[in-house]
């Protein structure tokens, strides 16, 4: 099994794991999580594809490098905003649930309005 | 249409792209720089500058043979970076250039700099800017990586807006949006590793010449169509959608509903039209219309069901979005390739119709809001007296979309359903005439309520405010005069294609979706009627009360259905869901 071979399998098991977790945990702090570790299998699969311009004989790629990079910045701020939206909730509410208990529809009588 | 070969030189006159997004974020730095005082300051002087840079595109774009070409550090790609604008960005960015102006101009008394504690007018007017940026860099983004960025942009510049009162339900709402929005960056992103992996470049005009049927690319184009359908909220991938719009304050509402989701709607256009056009199959077409009908029929009757104004409208929006994507399957045909440009030019002019016309009805409800201390439509009556500008606003923004000539909205269906009937798939025909009855019956339900006379004058708990309102009705007026500007020097427009004005025919075009729509507001519209005390519709009801009824039930058991999917493990379930779908369908199109 190549290395190549094996990064890819790790990649993949990180976007599974982080998939996983951002469809069944319920709690924001979770998700973020969830969603910082499949954010990392897909810039593991960038790293992989520029290993394989390594393999066609050109060095290794560095534009994959300079867009994981950038793409690290963007998951940077992202966890950064989605932290700091979960604390002003925390503080505001008194708990993290992400379930909206207003109604959100006409749940009363109608007739009554 | 044969993608044009690829430009290696910057055009003449290209500086302006980069100024484009330029001017907008140097606002950002400079606002932020002088705080709360100065920043309204800095987005009225941003203003004319963004305005006058929109309108010399325009200008220059017939002169340079439809595109204006920019190389950062002129460097060519796939090594550098291009910025490109054609008919379609240029058209975008002049929409986005003048619902921004009017929503600040409407927000100018909203979020006036205070010497309060309070953060909001501060962040409003800076998250305006960085909008606008983002969007400006979307429009002109020849990369698909730089999309990626400018898409992130526009979401971290669009999720506080939603929270700007601070309170515990918009936050909530704010982090849902958040989480949602990331899980589809998350999918673009890796559609693009997979097609750097393949093609070793991501510039849109290079991979439109080198992308080809093969495993890895469809798969890619799989996962980066799921991806910006949840960041346009299509259904089923809506669950962020209606309590952020509707829990915003209305200048952001405006912003979110009219502008932010047709980003992620133009990067869905130039991957499919640009990037890979020939890709696509009969069935993924048909596959992404069918979300956009069922996005019609379910979240219109939804919306109908709302007591809430608000709710109301942001419900509509998730209706007119799904209208958007009726244009896939018309512009692709039965063979699965790209044939003509006209139904693409019709989708592009109902989004900029839905830009201009949704943004002037949440800025009308905005100030009905302000002056009625609440939303409710059944507490609507006598608003009509007390604040005639808002109610005409919102009525004609209403009857542009509804489709009266001129507006854009009626070009865009004349459109659309001409080349329904000229490819045969008189499926979609029926569609779109139900989205303009369905789009009729919430503009009726809610004018039935404003026009219906109070029993005693409303006391206005502030009082209606010139400017804002000003603001709201240019914005309708201009969504309704739509049809009469020069787009075919933008848009691939049918020659003689042009609306002809004011004969009968087109008359008959307009009322016969709005008697339509007022049948479907009575039948599923469960608040009572304004005029529920006369003698007609005593009469009226007596004949079909138990009809009302069964509709009543159904649409109930629509909104139940609706709630369920809104639910996140159940969302998040359809997006995976509607990934396999797409790949399946285009493996099944292409083997």
């Amino acid at each position: 099994m190549s290395a190549v071979t094996v990064f890819g399998l790790c990649a993949a098991a990180a976007v599974g794991v982080g998939l996983y977790g951002l469809i069944t945990n319920p709690q924001p702090l979770r998700k973020i999580i969830a969603f910082n570790l499949l954010g990392s299998g897909v810039f593991l699969l960038f790293g992989i594809i520029g290993r394989r311009g390594a393999a066609a004989g050109s060095g290794n790629d560095p534009v994959p490098q300079a867009l994981v990079i950038t793409g690290v910045v963007v998951a940077f701020s992202a966890t950064a905003l989605a932290i700091a939206l979960t604390l002003r909730l925390f503080e505001t509410a008194g708990s993290m649930t992400l379930r909206s208990r207003a109604p959100t529809g006409p749940n009363s009588d109608p007739s009554a309005g | 249409m044969p993608p044009p070969a690829p430009t290696l030189t910057t055009t003449t006159g290209s500086v302006l792209l980069v100024l484009s997004i330029v001017v907008p974020v140097a606002g950002v730095l400079l606002a932020f720089a002088l705080g709360d005082r100065y920043c309204r300051l800095v987005v009225f002087t941003v203003m004319p500058f963004g305005i006058a840079i929109a309108a010399a595109i325009l200008m220059l774009l017939p002169l340079s043979e439809g595109h204006l070409v920019y190389l950062l550090g002129a460097w060519p790609p796939p090594l550098g970076v291009a910025l490109r604008a054609d008919g379609l960005s240029a058209v975008m960015l002049a929409t986005v250039a003048i619902v921004i102006c009017a929503v600040a101009i409407f927000a100018a008394t909203d979020f006036r700099p205070t010497e309060a504690k309070t953060r909001a007018p501060f962040a409003f007017w800076i998250l305006l800017l960085a909008i606008w940026g983002a969007l400006n860099t979307i429009f002109v983004g020849g990369d698909l990586f730089t999309l990626y960025v400018a898409l992130e942009l526009l979401t971290f510049a669009a999720v506080p807006l939603v929270s700007l009162d601070g309170r515990a339900e918009t936050l909530r709402s704010a982090l849902r949006y958040l989480l949602f929005a990331l899980l589809g960056s998350v999918l673009y992103l890796s559609g693009t590793a997979l097609l750097y992996g393949l093609h070793g470049t991501l510039d849109i005009l290079l991979l439109s010449h080198r992308v080809s049927v093969e495993p890895g690319a469809l798969i890619a184009a799989a996962l980066m169509t799921t991806g910006l359908l949840a960041k346009t909220a299509l259904f089923p991938l809506h669950l962020w959608l209606p309590p952020a719009h509707a829990g915003a304050p209305a200048a952001a509402s405006a912003i979110l509903s009219g502008l932010v989701v047709k980003g992620s709607f133009f990067i869905l256009l130039r991957l499919w039209f640009d990037v890979m056009p020939a890709l696509p199959g009969f069935a993924v077409p048909q596959l992404l219309a069918a979300l956009g009908a069922g996005a019609i029929v379910f979240e219109s009757v939804v919306a109908l069901r709302q007591e809430r104004l608000k709710l109301l409208i942001a419900y509509s929006t998730l209706a007119q979005i799904g209208y958007l994507f009726l244009m896939f399957p018309l512009a692709f045909g039965a063979s699965g390739r790209l044939e003509s440009g006209q139904a693409l030019a019709g989708g592009l002019l109902q989004a900029i119709s839905h830009a201009t016309a949704k943004a002037a009805m949440f800025m009308a409800v905005g100030s009905i809001y302000g002056g009625l201390g609440h939303d409710r439509i059944t507490g609507l009556r006598g608003v009509a007296r007390a604040l005639p500008l808002s109610v005409l606003a919102f009525a004609l923004g209403g009857i542009a979309l509804m489709g009266l000539q001129p507006s854009g909205a009626s070009l865009a269906k004349e459109l659309l359903l001409q080349k329904a009937m000229s490819t045969g798939q008189w499926w979609w025909a029926i569609v779109l005439q139900a989205g303009g009855i369905f789009t009729a019956a919430y503009v009726v339900l809610v004018l039935a309520h404003a026009l219906a006379p109070a029993d005693e004058p409303i006391a206005l708990i502030s009082p209606a405010s010139r400017s804002r309102d000003l603001a709201a009705l240019a914005l309708a007026l201009c969504s309704l005069s739509l049809g009469l500007m020069p787009w075919e020097h933008y848009l691939p427009l049918p020659h003689g294609g042009a609306l002809k004005l004011f004969d009968l025919d087109a008359l008959s075009k307009f009322l016969l979706p709005a008697m339509g729509g007022a049948t479907l507001a009575i039948l599923l519209s469960p608040w009572p009627h304004p005029l529920a005390c006369s003698a007609v519709w005593k009469n009226l009801m007596r004949v079909l009360g138990p009809f009302r009824r069964t509709c009543l039930g159904f649409g109930g058991l629509v909104e139940r259905g609706d709630d369920a999917l809104r639910q996140w493990p159940a969302a998040s379930i359809s997006l995976v869901v509607v990934t396999l779908l797409l790949a399946a369908s285009m493996f099944a199109a292409n083997s």
